[in-house]
């Protein structure tokens, strides 16, 4: 990333023209649009925590807010909750990736599975919450299943199935809406390592399928999963939306709980949100770092353990069973949750224990249609202007390293990942404040700003790779030809990319769909999006209204998606090789 | 009978303030009203407002095309999970120095932040009673729309609406319903699971504490001005702290998970997962009812020995960006068409805090023709109404919930 974005040290030759002046400042363009703000949010919000507030007379260093915030009572629980959660969800998450994909390597279930994947990773988050509570909760359309007819229950049991003290129905969520994603990384890095030899050669010696793939394949992909795991595990650890809808909230998680601290009336709460932020911050750094010591310690031993040259015959069976279960439970989960939401929204009247509602309608939608189309159109309008604006950026880059002849590096990916390791509550809280000074708060251009700043990495992500992976050789038959550069760029390179470009929007889109801290905090609450609403009303409003947000937010990224596959399809219904085969 | 002669000599006093405050602002004539109609005229109104409930949300969209229709106002809401996000956002605001074009044009707002703005002089105005509907407040037999919690409005904020305490529940499940503090920790410890009170800071599960604050507490009295020092704190408060002790294991989830607010306790009704839920608004059972989100057979109760009331208003910040549609809309929120829809429960079944003897025969029509409401108890067994506490001792009680049972 830094070399695709770093800027050129000498300066252009006279012919160079406009347009590679231009581009030569997009990198620069790019790291400032996008790291500027996490760097100002950080210092925005650590100054509060140290006690300095002008606002409220107060200008540090003080450790009060420190004190305050050890002092809390909630805080102990709070960090027990984030930690199992957090920690459980990306554990659960990469453990039954791994395995499915050491189990399943090379089978037509992975292949079928991974088309799944898409549609599954642009479901939002507060949607897959929210369609997971309606499942599973004591009331839920599990139970109702079951009830009476076979549990004996007229009454929903008292047990906490969803919001349980522990956080597990959080962490369960977590694993079903992070294994897309690290399923999908997992695959891309596959691709990029010789994984069919290497397999090959441990088979050729006798290994069992899952060990072969353990032993040989795992240490070489491991380097490429590395950060995105880190990103999920930060994820994880600092999610907000999700929290609302599954964690208890007493205590809620410390991320929840430093959000409510920002709300409290009392003004000099502020501060100990401040302090809380940066401690989740910690949190984040120091989970990053266990999980790191972890690494270190798997890898020893599992040195010792492929060295041990066993052939894993044990392992087979239980890993493939178990894994095989595992997702199928999970995709079933996450599919149910969706239908549970649809029929959520056509009921007229559902009661505890009716299998289905027993009074079916359209009322919900058409009461809601005024807010769905606002919401919705928001949601739309800022997911396209910051998902083209990410595009734009990330192209220009990409081509600036084309043409200056750059080489990618791994470790820069450090740079692009920033937005993303760093829990958003830390820094956001600081953009307001900025946002607020640069008078552009509650405005479109900050809220496109502060999702594009999440949009970005994952565009980047999606771009990088097919984007390098083109054949140089036509570029250069075109240059050949006579085509200036930018004329290559147009008529020869975006035609051809036009598939993944059009799955990087889609990403993209989704991403910026799924924001609601972001929305929040920069829109000054007056953007009304899916997420916020369906987030908000999540809280108690009637079930039927809040089914209505929750599949509205969860079907408008998977129609870009339907969108993004359908164009370059349609486009190219006369060009086989242009249209892409998955 | 003390406490009612004292209760008496309070809302007397708070009375005289007014007086003297209406005295001491100068009334608006008839021409400035003009001219703030006329500026208002165009301009947005971004209503912050807690959104938790569609039927509010309903009826806030009504005001909306009622205010276009008749102001030319364009008037947004803002939904928040809770009115603090709407206090801390001026004070964003204030801290960045932006004193006008603020982001907040009006809040509905009530209690401790209605006392956090004033203190923090956050507000705009006063306003309230220079608005021409003001007249028609019965601020007499409802004390409550003057003073805010024991903090005088000062007309800062215009009042909008009453709540009352009242429990709603199924009869079709529990025939006979607790009528006291008491007896609802009685029926907890015979019916284990089945009663839960929404996590204070929200303002139905703070209500709550402070209602059995007041029931259990020596001299409730000394809840009527601030918290005096820690030992008055601790005295008074012990009894509700022995009481929550004894309830909690015996509440859903043993008392170790709350609804997160009044609608979501109302969804845990009518799912059977509890047999009682706590409602601000005597009428809201039945518009639960008819907007099918209770069973029929649902019906209210209130303790016998009264409940906690109080009134909720909308106020101004002080860097409104418009304040004049702001005023319009506050006062279009007092009119009679206004009130009576408020109160319909087939719409939100909230109180009106007008005087129906002060409004016109074709307005007072207008509530006569109000279904009561299948679930709603009439007014002579509502049961008295208590005052609210001071919001200190709400901030503290809420501080030593959290320390005790959010850990």
């Amino acid at each position: 990333m830094a070399q695709a974005l770093q800027p050129l040290d000498d300066a252009p030759g006279g012919s160079a023209g406009r347009s590679i002046e231009l581009l030569q400042g997009a990198p620069a363009l790019t790291l400032l649009l996008f790291l500027g703000p996490v760097a100002a949010g950080l210092l925005g919000t650590w100054l509060p925590a140290v006690g300095h507030f002008p606002a409220l007379g107060l200008s540090g260093p003080s450790l009060a807010p420190w004190q305050a915030l050890i002092a809390d009572p909630a805080l102990p629980g709070a960090l027990k909750l984030t930690l199992t959660s957090g920690l459980l969800g990306t554990l659960g998450a990469i453990l039954l990736v791994i395995a499915f994909v050491a189990a399943f390597h090379g089978s037509l279930w992975l292949a079928r599975l991974r088309r799944l994947m898409l549609p599954l990773l642009a479901v939002p988050h507060a949607a897959a919450a929210i369609g997971f509570a309606f499942l599973l909760a004591p009331s839920g359309w599990l139970i109702r299943l079951i009830s009476p007819w076979a549990s004996g229950w007229t009454r929903p049991p008292d047990v906490a199935l969803i919001q349980d003290p522990a956080g597990l129905a959080l962490a369960a969520a977590l694993v079903v809406k992070e294994t897309p994603f690290l399923l999908l990384v997992t695959l891309a890095a596959l691709e990029q390592s010789n994984a069919g030899e290497r397999l090959a050669v441990a088979r050729s010696l006798g290994y069992r399928p899952v060990a072969a793939w353990l032993k040989t394949v795992l240490p070489a992909i491991y380097g490429q999963i590395r950060l995105p795991l880190y990103a999920v595990l930060a994820f994880s650890l600092s999610v907000v939306d999700m929290a609302l809808v599954l964690a208890p909230g007493t205590p809620p998680t410390l991320a929840v709980l430093v959000l409510q601290w920002f709300n409290d009336p009392d003004l000099s709460m502020r501060l100990v949100a401040a302090a809380g932020a940066s401690l989740q911050l910690g949190i984040v750094v120091l989970a990053i770092l266990l999980w790191r010591l972890l690494e270190i310690l798997v890898g020893l031993l599992g040195r010792r353990w492929i060295a041990g040259g066993r052939r894993g015959d044990l392992l087979e069976p239980a890993t493939r069973a178990l894994a095989g279960t595992v997702m199928a439970a999970s995709m079933l989960l996450a599919a149910g949750a969706l239908v549970g939401m649809a029929l959520w929204s056509l009921a007229g009247r559902w009661r505890f224990p009716d299998a289905l509602p027993s009074l079916w309608t359209q009322a919900n939608w058409l009461r809601e249609a005024d807010g769905l189309l606002a919401s919705g159109g928001v949601t739309l309008l800022l997911g396209l202007a910051s998902t083209v604006i990410a595009l734009v950026l990330v192209l220009a880059c990409l081509e600036n390293e084309c043409r200056r002849g750059l080489q990618p590096l791994n470790r820069s990916l450090w740079l692009l990942y920033a937005p993303l390791l760093v829990p958003q509550v830390a820094f956001l809280f600081g953009v307001q404040v900025l946002a607020v000074k640069l008078r552009i708060d509650g405005g479109w251009i900050a809220l496109i700003w502060t999702h594009l700043l999440f949009v970005l990495p994952y565009v980047f992500l999606a771009m990088a790779y097919p984007y390098r992976a083109l054949d140089k050789r036509y570029e250069r038959a075109a240059l050949c030809l006579g085509a200036s550069p930018n004329r290559v760029f147009f008529r020869v390179k975006l035609p051809m990319l036009m598939r993944p470009i059009m799955i990087a929007a889609a990403i993209g889109f989704a991403v910026s769909v799924a924001q609601y801290l972001p929305t929040l905090f920069a829109g000054s609450g007056r953007f009304v999006t899916l997420t916020t609403e369906a987030v908000s009303l999540s809280a108690g409003a009637d079930r039927r209204i809040v089914a209505c947000y929750a599949f509205a937010q969860a079907l408008l990224p998977l129609l870009c998606f339907a969108l993004a596959l359908a164009v370059p399809a349609w486009l190219y219904r006369d060009r086989r090789s242009l249209r892409g085969a998955t | 009978m003390r406490q009612l002669a004292r209760q008496l000599a309070r809302q007397l006093a708070a009375l005289l303030a007014t007086a003297l405050v209406w005295a001491a602002a100068p009334a608006q004539s008839a021409d400035d009203w003009a001219q703030t109609l006329e500026k208002a005229r165009g301009q947005s109104v971004y209503w912050n407002a807690w959104g938790g409930d569609e039927r509010i949300n309903a009826y806030i969209a009504w005001v909306g095309e009622r205010v276009a229709a008749e102001h030319g106002i364009t008037l947004r809401h803002v939904k928040l999970a809770d009115t603090a996000d709407a206090v801390s956002r001026v004070l964003a605001e204030k801290v960045a120095g932006r004193l006008d074009d603020g982001s907040v044009d009006l809040i509905w707002i009530n209690g401790e932040n209605f006392a956090t703005m004033k203190e923090q002089g956050l507000l705009f105005g006063p306003f309230a009673e220079s608005l021409p509907n003001f007249r028609l407040v019965d601020v007499v037999n409802k004390p409550t729309t003057l003073v805010d919690f024991t903090v005088p409005v000062e007309g800062l904020e215009a009042p909008w609406g009453m709540a009352k305490i009242n429990f709603i529940y199924d009869s079709a499940r529990l025939p006979e319903p607790p009528r006291s503090t008491a007896a609802l920790l009685d029926w907890a410890k015979a019916n284990p699971g089945r009663f839960t009170y929404p996590a204070p800071p929200d303002f139905i599960g703070s209500t709550f504490l402070k209602q059995v604050v007041h029931d259990l507490a020596e001299d409730p009295s000394v809840l009527q001005s601030a918290v005096p020092d820690d030992a008055t704190f601790e005295t008074l408060t012990e009894p509700l702290w022995r009481f929550l002790d004894a309830l909690s294991p015996h509440l859903w989830r043993k008392g170790q998970v709350h609804p997160a607010n009044a609608p979501a306790q109302r969804q845990l009704l009518d799912d059977g997962e509890v047999d009682i839920s706590i409602s601000f608004y005597p009428s809201e059972a039945s518009s639960f009812i008819a907007n099918g989100l209770l069973p029929e057979s649902a019906r209210t109760f209130v303790f016998d020995g009264g409940t906690i009331g109080n009134t909720h208003f909308v106020a101004i910040p002080f860097n409104a960006a418009h304040k004049e549609a702001a005023m319009v809309v506050a006062n279009f929120l007092m009119s009679a068409e206004a009130q009576a829809k408020k109160q319909d429960p087939r719409v939100w079944g909230d109180d009106t805090v007008l005087d129906l003897a002060k409004l016109e025969p074709a307005e007072r029509a207008l509530f006569d023709r109000l279904p009561l409401g299948v679930a709603t108890l009439p007014p002579d067994k509502l049961g008295a109404t208590l005052p609210e506490p001071h919001p200190t001792w709400m901030t503290r009680i809420e501080a030593e919930w959290r320390k005790r049972y959010s850990r």
